[in-house]
């Protein structure tokens, strides 16, 4: 018997009985959707977390100083970080593309009767490098502006909602934090929120020298809160990380065997963590909805064991007039993978669907993982192929003689 | 070539064990069908005939003893050998007809040539057309199974079973299932088969039946108790006689 009249015999056997075919598909079509579901949203998922991490500079390094312990009680932040180190890492990073310190100060922000409750960032001018901020209108304060600890600032677009609610042009305005009036010389372009769902447009910048020198409690304050880098590339990064490691090490005299006194992170290890997470939560996820498909798989087996009993006189006739074992096995297969096929194929459509409205409903990158379905494609054929293989095996196994008065 | 022996059954045995006992369905038969014979098998249940029918079609294997059909020894045949000679030399017409449900004729008819690699889907389809003239159901083709009486069916199944031009038809009780007017109409349809040189050996246990065939072998416990040649009656005559004696008791 050739192939074309096998799967012409199996498609017209499953056209008899509609209802209970498409019942049985039914169990594949859910466990293969409900599979490239969860992996297309588990890759979306993933591609959020990196496009993130990269619209925060995937290059970008933060150099914060270590908790430090004394006797067993942790003593808070330390102050490691200062203005030597700054210098240092200027001259002799090879890299680092840009450094940028971070002294950070809560502030009341006025603006005429508006107020609005922020933080500045005294950062120098690279700092918009580091972390991907793009000017929308104005200019960034300049190193001369560092030197003269100029009372200036630009400011995020939450920011200018909050004090400028008559659409005033904040360019060129004085605001007032405290006792000291800053003049918005720059807007930034919004970046909206991180994944973290931090506003990343609530930011006021400002010289980091102006913070050191004028605002109280920031007075003749040496150290920073933390530094910012950038290396020249992605993949410099963890270069970039030991070097830095290096220098500070020997600019705070640690000797070899001493807990470093501060701490660097790169955007690699963070998104390593994020993206095991998001990982872990995938493949749970897929191998509850291979246990559906396992179901259906079992649901296939099962109605191929009906349908051999019930057809069990066709066989024995079939028998008769020449169909080999094989025949009937074939036959019995082809059926069980035209099943498992067809539902695979409704069951990719379904599951691609799902996983672009999912994505687009968490405003996720729309991803259809192309190997869920080239996988989901060759499962069915396994899963018609094994879970037909035993039902078609008893079919082949029957004495016609048996077979044809069976009643 | 009329005479030529196109099955030869010598000293056939057949034995199945139930549980400790050993039951001797057949128990040395000896006999031979040539081609262009109409043999009806006859016998009382557990006579041991739907064995012997069993193993005239190549369905089963005797214990010992020789069954030789058109010069092929089935002894030494495997399973699959088997299901090709069932394929190629063997014609199979059952009582409850066997027709797949929610087929229709044609499809049905054209079965045994699917399983045989040699014959083009062109080919199959005029055989099956010229096999169904041959039943005169040319037009009932498309009709599938529940939407023909129990003889039409009957007719399919003889259709069939001729589809692969087989050296023997091997009916089994063809006639069990139908009424008188029915069986008549049937038997008429063998006649024919036979006048154009086919070979059929027909089992059943019904002697008027017997009476339309040329020879009769009679089984009884396993073995041969009669084989003999007989007068063939005319089922056509038959049928004209049963529909006059209808209208009498009519009236």
């Amino acid at each position: 018997m050739n192939l074309l009249n096998l799967i012409k015999i199996s498609i017209t056997a499953l056209t008899r009985n509609k209802g209970r075919s498409f019942l049985t598909m039914l169990g594949i079509i859910i466990g293969i959707a409900s599979v490239i579901v969860m992996v297309s949203i588990g890759q979306s998922s993933t591609q959020n977390v990196r496009s993130e991490l990269s619209s925060m500079g995937s290059n970008m390094i933060m150099i914060m100083p270590a908790r430090s312990m004394r006797g067993g009680v942790d003593m808070g932040t330390g102050h490691s970080l200062n203005r030597k180190d700054l210098e240092t890492l200027e001259k002799s990073t090879k890299y680092g593309q840009h450094i940028s310190p971070m002294v950070s100060s809560g502030a009341q922000l006025v603006f005429g009767s508006n107020n609005h409750s922020g933080s500045l960032s005294g950062v120098s001018a690279s700092y918009l490098d580091i972390r991907k901020y793009k000017l929308g209108a104005g200019i960034m304060f300049t190193d001369n502006d560092l030197k003269t600890n100029a009372k200036v600032c630009v400011v995020g677009k939450t920011v200018v909602e909050k004090l400028f609610t008559n659409g005033e042009d904040p360019i060129g305005q004085t605001i007032r934090c405290g006792r000291v009036p800053l003049k918005i010389i720059g807007v930034l372009e919004s970046k909206g929120q991180n994944q973290m769902g931090q506003d990343q447009d609530d930011i006021v910048l400002v010289p980091y020298t102006t913070i050191m020198t004028r605002f109280a409690g920031n007075k003749s304050r040496d150290n920073f809160n933390m530094l910012f880098a950038s290396a020249t590339s992605e993949e410099e990064s963890e270069m970039a990380a030991t070097e830095i490691t290096y220098i500070l090490r020997s600019n705070h005299d640690i000797k070899a065997g001493q807990d470093d006194d501060f701490e660097i992170r790169t955007q690699e290890e963070l998104l390593s963590t994020m993206s095991e997470i998001t990982q872990v939560l995938t493949i749970l996820l897929t191998a509850i909805a291979a246990i559906s498909l396992l179901v259906g798989g079992i649901g296939l087996m099962n109605i191929m064991y009906v349908t051999v009993t019930e057809r069990t006189k066709e066989i024995g006739l079939r028998m008769a007039i020449g169909a080999k074992r094989k025949d009937v096995m074939l036959q019995f297969l082809s059926e069980s993978v035209i099943l498992s096929l067809i539902g695979g194929f409704i069951g990719i459509i379904i599951g691609v669907c799902l996983a672009l409205v999912a994505a687009s409903a968490l405003n996720w990158p729309k991803t259809v993982s192309q190997s869920a379905i080239g996988i989901s494609f060759l499962v069915c054929v396994a899963t018609g192929v094994f879970f037909g293989w035993y039902p078609a095996r008893k079919a082949a196994n029957m004495d016609p003689i048996t077979a044809l008065r069976y009643e | 070539m009329e005479n030529e022996a196109i099955i030869q059954i010598r000293d056939l045995h057949r034995e199945f064990v139930v549980g400790s006992e050993t039951v001797h369905a057949l128990n040395g038969i000896n006999f031979s069908i040539c081609r262009g014979e109409f043999v009806s098998i006859m016998g009382t249940s557990g006579s041991g005939k739907s064995t012997l029918l069993n193993i005239l079609g190549c369905l089963d294997k005797p214990s010992s003893g020789e069954y030789i059909i058109n010069g092929t020894s089935v002894n030494k045949l495997n399973i699959n050998q088997l299901s090709t000679l069932r394929n190629r030399q063997i014609g199979f017409v059952f009582q409850n007809y066997n027709l797949l449900a929610r087929t229709t004729a044609i499809d049905n008819v054209q079965l045994p040539l699917l399983y045989n690699s040699n014959i083009s889907a062109k080919e199959r389809k005029e055989r099956a057309i010229a096999a169904l003239e041959a039943v005169k159901l040319q037009g009932r083709m498309d009709h599938f199974p529940n939407q023909l009486s129990g003889g039409q069916q009957q007719r399919v199944a003889i259709a069939r079973a001729i589809v692969n031009d087989p050296v023997i038809i091997l009916a089994d009780e063809a006639t069990g299932n139908l009424d008188t007017r029915t069986s008549y109409e049937i038997m008429t349809l063998f006649q024919e088969l036979h006048s154009k040189g086919k070979t059929i050996a027909f089992v059943t246990h019904e002697p008027d039946i017997a009476t339309f065939t040329t020879r009769t072998i009679k089984l009884r416990d396993g073995q041969i108790v009669l084989d003999e040649n007989i007068q063939q009656q005319s089922a056509a005559e038959a049928l004209a006689e049963y529909e006059k004696n209808m209208k009498h008791t009519m009236i």
